[in-house]
């Protein structure tokens, strides 16, 4: 008769850090296709491509490290690096940008610091981060909505044809940043494709990453904590600078809310756990972190998005928030924080 | 009395499926009575009992078997038989080492010792009382064990204002409470009676979580017309956690490392209202106990009344074991419980569950993954801690952040461990992280111990020694006294007492100086041996002037004294045989004389005492001066 010693508890949920990762992606789904519906298969084949590369690099350092490569590929982690990162990059970016970010992210932003768990770095903000300050031509020429052909972009991505004139234009953050004199009204008269708030394909692709983020809470994948930092202070702090409607304008709340790659940082990025603030305290600080800082770089900064650059900044607080966000523990009168371990 | 209470919420918290229902379709069944009892020495929290019968004897049911040594509780004989044996035997514990118990051949009579009588409690003082607790070995029956009469015994030194019941069983499985309180409603209450009337609580308050309604109602009716509250608490894991429990009821905490008889409250759990119930009305020990058999190994889950020491297999062969179907057999709840090594070992005071599972049904644990900090820990703790950054300071075994971060505030309920989607064994880690603390501090106070006594033992070496110094400056003091007084004496008498020869002095101090000498001079030869300077050359060759300096003045002042000596020997010697008997007797008086000053002297008696036997020293001399100059030569 064998009798399994086991320590307790002998029961456990049944739910597994793979699951997460897999609702992740699941939740980034809607997302993807609205930004197919306007730049044809170009987001598609990022994602599909960096996660090729990303699972391949993955199983390289690990090979290396000779650790089990399958036990590790199934944890799926790498698969979200490299579906988050596809959606960041311009769609229809050249192969050789996808595999640079792609191993940047990997490779460096986490297997060297010991794999999953152990990065200090969003792995796909510090992949993309590396491309956008090396190859700033590239990753900022988004092509325009409805205008690329498939063949136009499949030659773009792999054979680095250039953009034919119209295929590409300069997204409304650029536009905004780059104002010279004019109203708001003015300004986005004169910008083809401006929907309700921002540029249509933006505020569409937005709506999409909130409406996965809110299923990714709704399946209690993370806390409101960070999301809600983010999008609040940004939403406070465009609301403090806006500047109305003139010629100094700096955008609207909502505009900024539904601009660029805010809701995908939201409810996609900064709720990367690993690398952010640990208590939910120290969450909702991480998130407010964020938004400030996006609408900084945005308004004052030399970037016209700023996610990639905020989250990195904040992962570098993140440390430091943990030791002055600790909860109040049963029984104490009042939280232990700061960084003095001895008993106050 | 039901009425309105207000609830409050502690942190966190889980809802594991709670299986409770496969274990409550019957009534309390009788467990069979099982031919060898093993019953352990400790089976509660503090010191093993003592045994006080010897292999062989006879004992009755409930006769008193061991007796608690410190901290701890009686050990009764649960049914009449013979002490088959003292010693190691299976032991449910989660290290599955063997302790020491008494084994009892049962004799199938199950036959009462004659001492035990029922009593009125009404006719007892709180101090009787207190002592029939005592000595029916109670411990507490929710799983801790700690034993009743102290807990009271400090309850009664504190203040209290709520005694709380503890009805909760929070924990998947059990049922063993949910039964009791079904079954024996009345006993529980007339037990939490006497607990009340002892700790002159102000009120009492039954907490029952809302899956136990039958339960609920069951208390309720048997209430009465006491004015008490049955409360109804949300089922959440762990509830009934002692220090969850007062939050949710009172909204207060207890502070940390303190009890809750601090706040004035006492928890007790069902079992030990009515095992307290048990031992006053009836005058019976705590033998036997409510114990849960569950599992999907199991044909027929069911609650059994069985005796403490009942071999854990014999109870689940009663239930339908099948031992093919069978992976691990849990004592205590999925939770907190842990898996059993030996299915000999037997039934305790705190074993309140025993859960047989399938492999379906409890599977191996799967490899853990590492950890994402996705947080889950945090919002389950109900302790409020931080349980991934405990984990990460517990693999880099940082023992300052972890008891930064209170560590010793984990109640190790496992609800980190069960939201885990990584599958860390996270309260593993604090339990090895807590013993490796508790091991390192004990080491330090040992250390410090050792320190301490070491210093100790330097003081007392060094004022032994300053008193010797200073008894030794006195008694020379003294002797300066006696001598100067002497002298006195001896510079009015008309012929001085030959004195200490002041030659022989010199002598000796010489010697000294010579040796003195030659010791410095090898010291410095060893040391220019070892290091070849100049400068040691030349202090070689100084200390060997000054010791031979040293050597020709000893050998100059020696002759003269060995010159001396003889020469101021002869004449006394002379003298010798022309002294009167007057004489010899004078000189022997004066020597006695001054034999008893010297012993005086040397037993530091104070001035009073010598003063007299000074004198007669004086007057013996005197005489003797006397006889001398009165005899012709």
């Amino acid at each position: 008769m064998f009798l399994s010693q086991v320590t307790s508890p002998h029961t456990v949920r049944h739910d597994h850090t793979r699951n997460i990762m897999r609702r992740v992606i699941l939740a980034a789904i809607p997302g993807l296709l609205v930004s197919c519906w306007f730049f044809g298969l170009g987001p598609l084949f990022n994602v599909l491509l960096c996660s090729l590369f990303a699972a391949g690099f993955e199983s390289l350092v690990l090979k290396l490290r000779q650790r089990p490569i399958g036990f590790y590929l199934k944890d799926y982690s790498v698969l979200v690096t490299g579906v988050l990162l596809g959606l960041a990059l311009p769609p229809w970016s050249p192969w050789w940008l996808l595999l640079v970010a792609t191993g940047f992210a990997v490779v460096f932003g986490k297997q060297l610091f010991g794999g999953l768990g152990q990065n200090p770095f969003n792995p796909a903000m510090l992949g993309y981060v590396v491309v956008l300050v090396s190859f700033p031509v590239d990753m900022t020429s988004w092509p325009a909505a409805h205008a690329v052909t498939f063949s136009g972009g499949l030659s773009h991505m792999f054979a680095g044809t250039p953009w034919l004139d119209g295929w590409s234009q300069a997204t409304v953050l650029d536009s905004l940043k780059n104002n010279q004199g004019l109203t708001l009204d003015e300004l986005w008269d004169g910008y083809t494709g401006f929907g309700w708030l921002s540029s249509r394909d933006s505020e569409l692709v937005n709506l999409a990453f909130l409406l996965g983020g809110l299923w990714l809470l709704h399946k209690k994948v993370y806390t409101w904590h960070a999301p809600a930092g983010m999008l609040g202070a940004l939403f406070v702090m465009s609301l403090i600078f806006w500047g109305g409607n003139g010629s100094e304008s700096n955008g609207s709340p909502l505009f900024h809310l539904f601009s660029g790659a805010t809701m995908l940082g939201a409810f996609f990025i900064i709720t990367d756990p690993v690398s952010s603030a640990t208590s939910t305290r120290g969450r909702l600080l991480f998130g407010i972190g964020v938004g400030i800082l996006v609408y900084i770089i945005r308004s004052w900064g030399g970037y016209p998005d700023a996610i990639a650059f905020s989250v990195l900044l904040m992962n570098l607080c993140a440390p430091t928030l943990d030791y002055f966000t600790r909860p109040r523990t049963y029984g104490h009168d009042k939280a232990k924080r700061g960084f003095n371990t001895e008993g106050q | 009395m039901s009425t309105h209470w207000t609830l409050h919420k502690f942190h966190g918290g889980i809802h594991p499926l709670e299986n409770k229902q496969q274990s409550t379709t019957m009534p309390i069944q009788q467990a069979a009575l099982p031919g060898l009892l093993v019953v352990p020495l400790l089976q509660h929290i503090g010191q093993p009992a003592e045994p006080c019968v010897s292999e062989g004897e006879h004992v009755y049911k409930g006769q008193l078997i061991a007796s608690p040594a410190g901290l701890g509780a009686a050990i009764h004989a649960p049914s009449s038989g013979v002490v088959e044996r003292i010693g190691a035997a299976p032991y449910p514990h989660a290290s599955g080492q063997p302790y020491n118990a008494i084994e009892i051949r049962t004799d199938g009579k199950d036959q009462w010792h004659p001492d035990i009588r029922p009593a009125n409690p009404d006719e007892l003082d709180d101090e009787q009382l207190l002592q029939r607790i005592r000595a029916a070995g109670i411990s507490g029956m929710g799983g801790a064990g700690f034993p009743t009469a102290t807990k009271l015994r400090s309850g009664q030194q504190a203040s209290i204002d709520t005694l709380i019941i503890n009805g909760t069983e929070c924990e998947p499985y059990i049922t063993a409470d949910d039964m009791l309180m079904r079954e024996r409603a009345a006993d529980i209450l007339s037990g939490a009676a006497i607990l009340q009337r002892l700790l002159d609580a102000r009120q009492v308050v039954i907490a029952i979580e809302d899956n136990k309604p039958q339960a609920i109602a069951a208390m309720q009716a048997a209430l009465g017309t006491r004015p008490w509250h049955v409360v109804s608490i949300p089922t959440l894991y762990p509830s009934g956690g002692e220090r969850q429990l007062i939050k949710v009821l009172t909204g207060k905490e207890v502070p940390s490392g303190g009890l809750p008889a601090h706040i004035g409250i006492v928890c007790q759990n069902v079992g030990t209202a009515a095992a307290v119930h048990d031992a006053v009305y009836l005058g019976r020990p705590l033998i036997s106990r409510i114990t849960t058999l569950t599992g999907a190994a199991l044909k027929q889950p069911m609650n059994v009344e069985c005796l403490v020491g009942t071999p854990v297999i014999e109870l689940l062969q009663q239930a339908g074991l099948d031992q093919t179907r069978m992976n691990r057999v849990i004592v205590g709840g999925p939770m907190m419980g842990f898996s059993l090594a030996d299915l000999n070992a037997p039934v305790i005071k705190t074993g309140n569950c025993l859960i047989a599972s399938t492999e379906q049904e409890m599977p191996a644990p799967e490899p853990a993954l590492p950890c994402i900090r996705c947080g889950e820990c945090e919002l389950a703790c109900p302790a409020g801690l931080l349980p991934q950054q405990l984990l990460f300071y517990a693999q880099g075994d940082d023992h300052e952040q972890l008891q930064a971060n209170n560590l010793f505030d984990c109640i190790e309920c496992g609800a980190c461990s069960y939201v885990c989607s990584s599958k860390i064994p996270l309260v593993q880690y604090y339990r090895s992280a807590k013993a490796d603390i508790r091991e390192q501090q004990q080491k330090q106070i040992k250390a410090e111990h050792a320190r301490q006594r070491f210093e100790f033992r330097q003081e007392r070496l060094r004022l032994e020694e300053e008193r010797k110094a200073a008894e030794r400056q006195a008694r020379a003091e003294r002797m300066a006294k006696a001598k100067a007084a002497k002298e006195k004496a001896d510079a009015a008498k008309p012929a001085p007492v030959a004195g200490s020869d002041p030659s022989a002095d010199q002598l000796k101090k010489l010697k000294i100086e010579a040796s003195m000498a030659r010791v410095a001079l090898t010291k410095a030869e060893k040391q220019l041996a070892q290091h070849d300077t100049p400068e040691l050359h030349a202090q070689v060759a100084q200390l060997k002037a000054t010791a031979e300096a040293a050597q020709q003045a000893l050998a100059a002042a020696e002759p003269d004294a060995t010159a001396a000596a003889p020469a101021a020997e002869k004449p006394a010697k002379a003298a010798r045989p022309a002294l009167s008997e007057a004489a010899k007797k004078a000189k022997i008086e004066l020597a006695m004389a001054r034999a008893a000053l010297k012993k005086a002297e040397r037993a530091e008696a104070s001035e009073d005492e010598l003063a007299p036997l000074r004198e007669a020293m004086l007057k013996a001399e005197q005489t003797l001066a006397d006889a001398e100059t009165g005899t012709p030569e």
